[in-house]
């Protein structure tokens, strides 16, 4: 098994290809870090306990700061490292829940859509011009918009997460639905479809255990560059003060708040977590553009 | 080609309809307009009279068809916020917003073209991969952080440009410009380059698919053997030939533009619409909220709707397609 998996296409070219190499460390580093940090990171920023005020404001430690925090502390004396650990954590966390909701919700309904066609299928597609007229920033900015609206005060710091989550989610999903659509169409009129429709089996198993596999390809490329997309998109909402609140810091709530110390020469509070979060989105792409091509044997 | 343009004319107003029910809904079921609108001190029997009088007990069909037709007319109600009337509002901000968008795309056809067909035409030089990984680069640093390293550079750095709003404006009738003074545009320049990036990849690799389809063709093989002079051969006949899709996607992408300046107006704090759009959510400001949706929806299936017949009139084959 194992060594089929090294003699496999994708492996082949992924030894060949150094920047997705490069990109490959880089993720595994960040995302490790994130699912670590409570055993990793020496204090918690969610703890006050753990961190002094009078160790605020040191420089990263080649610029003289204390040898205990390598990149610096922020105005309330928490470990830059830390902080970007947990940071991170959330950040990831945020971005995969709402990827992996919009891929359910948009293969699901592309899936049937393209399956079942007719009235169901010019119904989803007609929710998806409308979600197409409204850009994704939009759509997440208007349900975060709608849940202050709705949710009494008590209870919206503590769903802030869950409302963040569906907001991206849902502004997300009409590529997948798109793409399922698609592909759903090509691959009905295959024989091994009409070959299983035909033995009688259900509609559900046929798409999700006949039709849904050969579609994988082209999904696994949606994903990873949604995955991408989605973290950006929550580090704006945070960056612009609307998304999560200011004591449960994702990296973007760590550059707005670095911003503050733009014109005072902390440079590392905001310049940190602005390198970590460019470099997770850019090795996320280019890891996404490998897989296009892989998948894509034309332009190999 | 009457029946195709009639229906997507119909698929648009569908959608308008849709986006307006929308708005519709988050004037009546996201918070109460009374209690918005009156203040604690308002009797009960007050509170209801005004509901009667802004028709809030009429069935749901008819205030939506009143609101509807409120909104053809050009009547947008009042901000909670404010106590102003939306239209003026969002007519005060449109020109910011408009000339960012516009200035923004005008960089990214600008530098974007001419590095696309580079790129094309040297698929293997150390430029071009430079120039490649650069772009992947700008597609994946977030359009504040880019406006960030600007403000960083060009403003606190070397002090060569202002950070911060829109400056000195002109006025030409209620329409307020940045375009006819040297200060408007030293206000406006790093905005729009922030605005600008995203588009500029997104041109550049799309310049070079098509350019790299194109030049393979058999046409350009040809006008090639007939000893056509290089330069003329890419720029007139492929460069030409690759338009129709660049021009359809980049007007598709200025629907995105005006939304996306929502993040560039917030880190400049440029005076636009995105601005007054953050500005409502952070107070749940329903009708601005909902007015602003509207018009981003507004422009967005107008252009969706212009660029589908343009692109009709402009290829031929696409009209034989149609009429078989």
């Amino acid at each position: 098994m194992m060594s089929r998996f090294f003699q496999s296409d994708g492996v082949y070219y992924f030894l060949r290809t150094p920047s997705a190499i490069v990109a490959a460390i880089i993720v595994v580093i960040i995302v490790g870090g994130a699912i670590f940090a409570p055993w990793i990171a020496q204090s918690n920023p969610y703890d006050l306990a753990s961190f002094s005020l009078m160790d605020g404001l040191l420089p990263p430690v080649w610029q003289g700061g204390d040898p205990r925090f390598l990149l610096g502390t922020d105005n309330q004396g928490r470990d830059m490292v830390s902080s970007i650990l947990y940071g991170a954590r959330l950040s990831l966390f945020i971005g995969f829940m709402s990827m992996a909701i919009a891929t359910v919700l948009g293969v699901g309904l592309g899936l049937a859509a393209g399956y079942y066609g007719g009235r169901f299928d010019a119904i989803v597609m007609r929710i998806a011009d409308v979600q197409l007229a409204l850009p994704a920033i939009l759509t997440a900015l208007l349900i975060d918009g709608i849940s202050r609206g709705l949710l009494p005060p008590s209870v919206q710091q503590d769903l802030r997460v869950v409302v963040l989550i569906i907001a991206i989610a849902l502004s997300l999903w009409v590529n997948f639905a798109r793409t399922a659509r698609a592909s759903v169409f090509v691959e009905r009129n295959k024989d091994y479809v009409q070959a299983a429709m035909i033995m009688g089996q259900r509609p559900s198993r046929v798409m999700l255990r006949h039709i849904l596999p050969n579609i994988m390809g082209p999904l696994l490329v949606i994903m990873t560059v949604d995955l991408a997309s989605a973290i950006l998109l929550e580090a704006t909402l945070s960056f612009l003060g609307i998304g999560l609140p200011a004591d449960s810091p994702s990296l973007g709530t760590l550059i707005r708040i670095g911003m503050q110390f733009q014109l005072s020469g902390e440079w590392w509070i905001l310049w940190v977590p602005t390198i970590v979060l460019a470099a997770l989105v850019v090795s996320i792409n280019i890891l996404g553009d490998f897989l296009r091509d892989i998948f894509n044997p034309r332009l190999r | 080609m009457a029946y195709f343009i009639l229906k997507r004319l119909f698929q648009s107003i569908f959608v308008m309809l849709a986006v307006a029910f929308l708005a519709f809904s988050l004037f009546r079921f996201v918070g109460d307009p009374v209690s918005q609108m009156t203040g604690v001190e308002t009797s009960v029997q007050d509170q209801e009279q005004l509901r009667e009088e802004l028709g809030l007990n009429d069935p749901f069909v008819v205030q939506f068809y009143r609101f509807t037709t409120d909104i053809l007319k050009g009547d947008f109600g009042y901000s909670y916020r404010t106590r102003q009337p939306v239209n003026e509002m969002i007519a005060s901000r449109i020109p910011a917003t408009i000339e960012l968008g516009i200035t923004a795309l005008m960089i990214s056809l600008i530098v974007g073209i001419p590095a696309g067909v580079y790129t094309a035409l040297r698929t293997r030089g150390f430029a071009t991969q430079t120039i490649l990984l650069t772009t992947l680069v700008g597609v994946s640093i977030p359009t504040f952080v880019i406006g960030i390293v600007l403000i960083f550079l060009f403003g606190v750095t070397l002090g060569w440009m202002p950070t911060f709003g829109r400056g000195g404006t002109v006025d030409l009738g209620g329409w307020t410009t940045s375009f006819l003074t040297l200060e408007g545009w030293s206000y406006l320049i790093l905005p729009a380059i922030t605005l600008g990036v995203y588009q500029l990849t997104l041109t550049m690799r799309l310049v070079r698919a098509e350019m790299m389809e194109v030049m393979r063709s058999d046409y350009i093989r040809f006008a090639t053997a007939r000893g056509i002079p290089q330069r003329k051969l890419h720029y007139r006949h492929a460069l030409g030939n690759t338009m129709i899709p660049v021009i359809t996607i980049i007007g598709l992408q200025f629907g995105g533009v005006i939304a996306f300046s929502i993040v560039t107006e917030s880190v400049f704090q440029w005076p636009g619409m995105g601005l007054l759009f953050l500005e409502s959510v952070r107070f749940v400001d329903i009708p601005v909220m909902g007015v602003y949706l509207v018009v981003i929806a507004f422009f967005f299936v107008l252009v969706n709707l212009v660029v589908d017949i343009l692109y009709l009139m402009i290829d031929p084959r696409l009209r034989v397609k149609e009429a078989i």
